[in-house]
């Protein structure tokens, strides 16, 4: 049996490979081969993988990329995940990906979806709309509609058929693998001084890059390491960490929280990993079903309408009381319109139900923990404090 | 140093500065707006608010709505130097400082008694239309004002014209929504029962006056330009772009508006400044993004005093395209005509369109080069400007240059930097222009 050490490893080495070789070696491995990118916050991977293709997560360049000539195309005030992306696409690091999928989020990935467009004309490059009516009827229809587009895109451009049936054969892969990825931070949640955040982060990083299959069964293995492994229990409390659905934090920055005295026990990093809530029905109409799972049973977040005003924020209130959080971390990318145009509301929710939250920001590359470390040792002394009163 | 230098010989007689018609009755327009609004409490009218891209005017008259634009309002504050204190007033209630100041200055405002340009103070709105088009924000301003008036809100979602085009499916999705969810939200707030006549009528009005806009914004193809389809754009599109689009108040100031500007054709006149009609025209400019409200007139000064006209301008076209490719609001298509209109205003179209059109614009209007007055507030505007500008230079040949600034926060307008800005830029256009006559003369 692996260790997790060993496990982790192989997650730190994808995480710092920024050439995607890991991706490229599937690639290469068979001729016809196609690599399909994806941006945050969330797109079904299973049409792509339907297609044969791989799904490739991306995220930025992270605090190790240097960006030359990322900052030639931002200026000062917009966050750093548009410019480190354009990096790698202009330093060559995606020279094998066929297709880049933008899904709505924002408009600074909606914008970039146009800017692909321009810079790689031999590129298959989409703007991925998201509904934000959810009504069967009306978005349900219009959003089937977009998937069935996507379909036929990926199909054109890339050469590929995508079944009915494969379609179906995808869903219940990936049902499996967001099981496997819930059931981490289920382990997490109960037992986080076993499951340090920083490793937990790495394994789900690592489903951007890897064939959905290979990381099932990294997945799977961890959970069986783990298990076997002892590490001694801190006196942390235990927080929420939230606003980082899109421009990745640095690793340094889940290591401080937790270096601080926090247990992480819930996050939203990497949504796409468990964006649908529940198994999508793997029966019928796949595309139907998809978005169905879309409407109904998706993940809350700052990108997305509530069209319940009694709802605002709700998700957080229900997910500190499931995880039994004692606080939430509002961490949010400098210039970041969703996660800081939402803050305000989300605090006052919180506030109102008696829930301790910070807010701090920070970039891909921010160096500096020293700050962090000392707010987030701060809070955790406070709650600690609150709970002894 | 190629600089005109504005001496007081070619500075026209300010007495010329006296306000046209089209002025005065856009000053009345926009106070009848305000009193309206502010008048809802004793006249019974209820208020809805809603955005001005994908503003929905000739839908919300058919239910007797007042409508409230809260970018107009941001505006207002902005002209009046009142953003600033509402802005911070924003921060200090924990709102970012990195996210938009027309928000922010909505907040403050709120904060600060929301007291309209008259001095009487708003009332609370009875619904939010959410026309989320063309700009993330809007999602979340909406949301915020609903926390604080927990009025019902209307979500009219407009997707985003990713491929460059209106798909039918764009389409079908936000007539369902019209049909099945705004309208009938509409109808019970106000009470009002829809009536389709009465919004083809709307709509009827507002194709005659969008016919005139077009003939005003294209008059600036003309040499000399007869209007500033930048600064003077924004008192242009006021009217049809706020409260007015679909009434005959709109018809008849376009119609006003059309004749001055025939007439300032047919005396060869250049375009009214702040101080007068604006001296010889030296630079044709085409500009992409919006101005800066709490130093208009100063941002203005830095283009007249060089002679330089904007002969066409992307941000008159963010509460609705009708020049580029023809738009109408079409009554024979009344549900259809709305989504459409939504689909195509200027922030929801993709960045390829967009390049597209400033290229396209530089090359009808006869234009010297684009200058882009990027906005620290907004990102629907502003991220992947650098790379348009250099698309449009490299397609055009003609030289661009950028300046940046915000909105309504007047900690970002730096009049040094921009004014240098600018003055590197006229030279370099001279430059060039001196290098193609060199070049022509010697072919
Ligand atoms: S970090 Fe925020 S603003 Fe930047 S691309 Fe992501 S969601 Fe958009
Ligand atoms: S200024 Fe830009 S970000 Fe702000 S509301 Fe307008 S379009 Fe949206």
């Amino acid at each position: 049996m692996k260790s997790t050490e060993e496990i982790i490893k192989r997650c730190e080495e994808l995480y710092e490979d920024l050439n995607f070789t890991a991706a490229r070696e599937w690639k290469d491995a068979k001729p016809g081969r196609k690599v399909v990118g994806y941006m945050p916050i969330y797109v079904p991977r299973e049409i792509i993988h339907a297609g044969g293709m791989l799904p490739l997560g991306i995220v930025g360049g992270g605090d190790q990329l240097e960006v030359i000539h990322g900052d030639a195309y931002y200026q000062s005030y917009i966050c750093r995940i548009p410019r480190s992306t354009i990096e790698l696409g202009v330093g060559g690091n995606l020279d094998f990906v066929d297709g880049m999928l933008f899904p709505s989020i924002c408009d600074v990935i909606r914008n970039l979806s146009g800017m692909w467009k321009l810079m790689f004309p031999d590129v298959y490059s989409r703007y991925f709309d998201l509904p934000q009516n959810f009504n069967d009827d009306i978005g349900g229809n219009y959003y089937i509609s977009e998937l069935q587009e996507l379909r036929q895109g990926l199909e054109e451009h890339c050469g590929v058929d995508i079944t009915d049936d494969a379609l179906r054969r995808s869903i219940a892969v990936y049902n499996e693998n967001r099981k496997l990825v819930r059931e981490v931070y289920a382990y997490r949640t109960k037992q986080p001084w076993k499951a340090a955040a920083a490793d937990v982060y790495l394994l789900i990083r690592a489903g951007l890059v890897l064939p959905v299959e290979e990381h099932s069964q990294m997945l799977q293995d961890w959970l069986a390491a783990v298990d076997a492994e002892d590490r001694p229990m801190k006196d942390n409390c235990r927080v929420i960490v939230t606003g980082l659905f899109c421009e990745q934090p640095p690793l340094n920055l889940i290591k401080s929280i937790e270096l601080s005295g926090c247990y992480i026990v819930d996050d939203d990093l990497l949504l796409v990993s468990r964006w649908l809530l529940d198994d999508v029905s793997t029966e019928g109409h796949a595309l139907g079903n998809l978005a169905d799972a879309f409407l109904h049973h998706s993940e809350s977040t700052s990108s997305k309408y509530e069209p319940v005003e009694t709802e605002k924020g709700q998700y957080l209130v229900r997910a500190v009381e499931k995880y039994g959080a004692e606080g939430v971390i509002f961490a949010s990318p400098s210039f970041c319109d969703p996660a800081l145009l939402d803050r305000p509301m989300l605090q006052n929710v919180l506030n109102a139900a008696n829930i301790p939250n910070i807010a701090f920001k920070y970039a891909e590359n921010s160096g500096q923990m020293q700050p962090i470390r000392e707010q987030a040792g701060t809070f955790a002394d406070s709650i600690k404090l609150w709970s002894e009163a | 140093m190629s600089t005109v230098i504005t001496t007081p010989k070619n500075r026209p007689d300010p007495r010329d500065a006296a306000k046209d018609d089209s002025m005065i009755k856009q000053k009345e327009m926009m106070a009848r707006h305000f009193d309206k609004i502010t008048d809802a409490p004793e006249s019974g009218q209820k208020v809805c608010a809603t955005f001005v891209p994908g503003n929905l005017n000739e839908l919300i008259m058919c239910f007797d709505f007042a409508n409230n634009l809260p970018e107009v309002n941001a505006i207002q504050n902005g002209l009046r130097k009142k953003s600033g204190q509402f802005v911070m007033e924003a921060e200090k209630l924990g709102h970012s400082e990195d996210v938009c100041t027309y928000v922010k200055s909505d907040i403050g405002m709120m904060a600060k008694g929301n007291l309209a340009p008259n001095g009487k103070p708003f009332p609370d709105p009875d619904v939010l239309l959410l026309s989320y088009t063309g700009c993330f924000t809007f999602l979340k301003w909406f949301e915020l004002l609903r926390e604080q008036y927990k009025c019902e809100t209307i979500m009219l979602h407009t997707p985003y014209e990713g491929d460059g085009k209106i798909t039918d499916n764009m389409r079908k999705y936000m007539v369902k929504q019209l049909k099945e969810e705004v309208i009938p939200k509409l109808e019970r707030v106000s009470g009002v029962k829809f009536d389709i006549d009465r919004l083809r009528e709307n709509l009827r009005r507002s194709a005659k006056a969008e016919d005139d806009l077009v003939y005003v914004l294209e008059s600036a193809k003309k040499r000399p330009s007869p209007i500033d389809a930048y600064f003077g754009g924004i008192y242009y599109i006021g009217p049809i772009f706020g409260a007015y689009r679909g009434t005959e108040e709109a018809i008849e100031y376009y119609a006003t508006l059309r004749k001055e500007i025939d007439a300032r054709i047919a005396a060869g006149l250049g375009p009214v400044t702040p101080e007068g009609p604006m001296g010889k025209e030296k630079y044709r400019l085409v500009t992409e993004g919006p101005p800066n409200y709490t130093n208009f007139r100063e941002f203005w000064k830095m283009f007249y005093d060089e002679g330089a006209v904007v002969v066409a301008s992307s941000y008159s076209k963010v509460g609705g395209v009708y020049d580029y490719d023809g738009f109408r609001h079409d009554p024979d298509r009344p549900l259809e005509t709305l989504a459409e209109y939504c689909l195509g205003v200027y922030t929801n179209r993709s960045l390829p369109q967009r390049v597209d059109m400033l290229v396209d614009y530089i090359n009808e209007y006869e234009a010297d080069g684009l200058l882009i007055n990027s906005i620290k507030s907004c990102n629907s505007f502003s991220a992947g400007q650098l790379l348009m500008m250099r698309e449009v230079e490299k397609r055009t040949g003609k030289p661009a240059a950028f300046v940046e600034s915000d909105l309504v926060d007047p900690r970002y307008f730096s009049a040094a930097n921009i004014k240098n800005r600018l003055e590197s830029y006229f030279q370099m256009i001279d430059q060039k222009k001196a290098g193609a006559s060199i070049k022509g003369a010697a072919a």
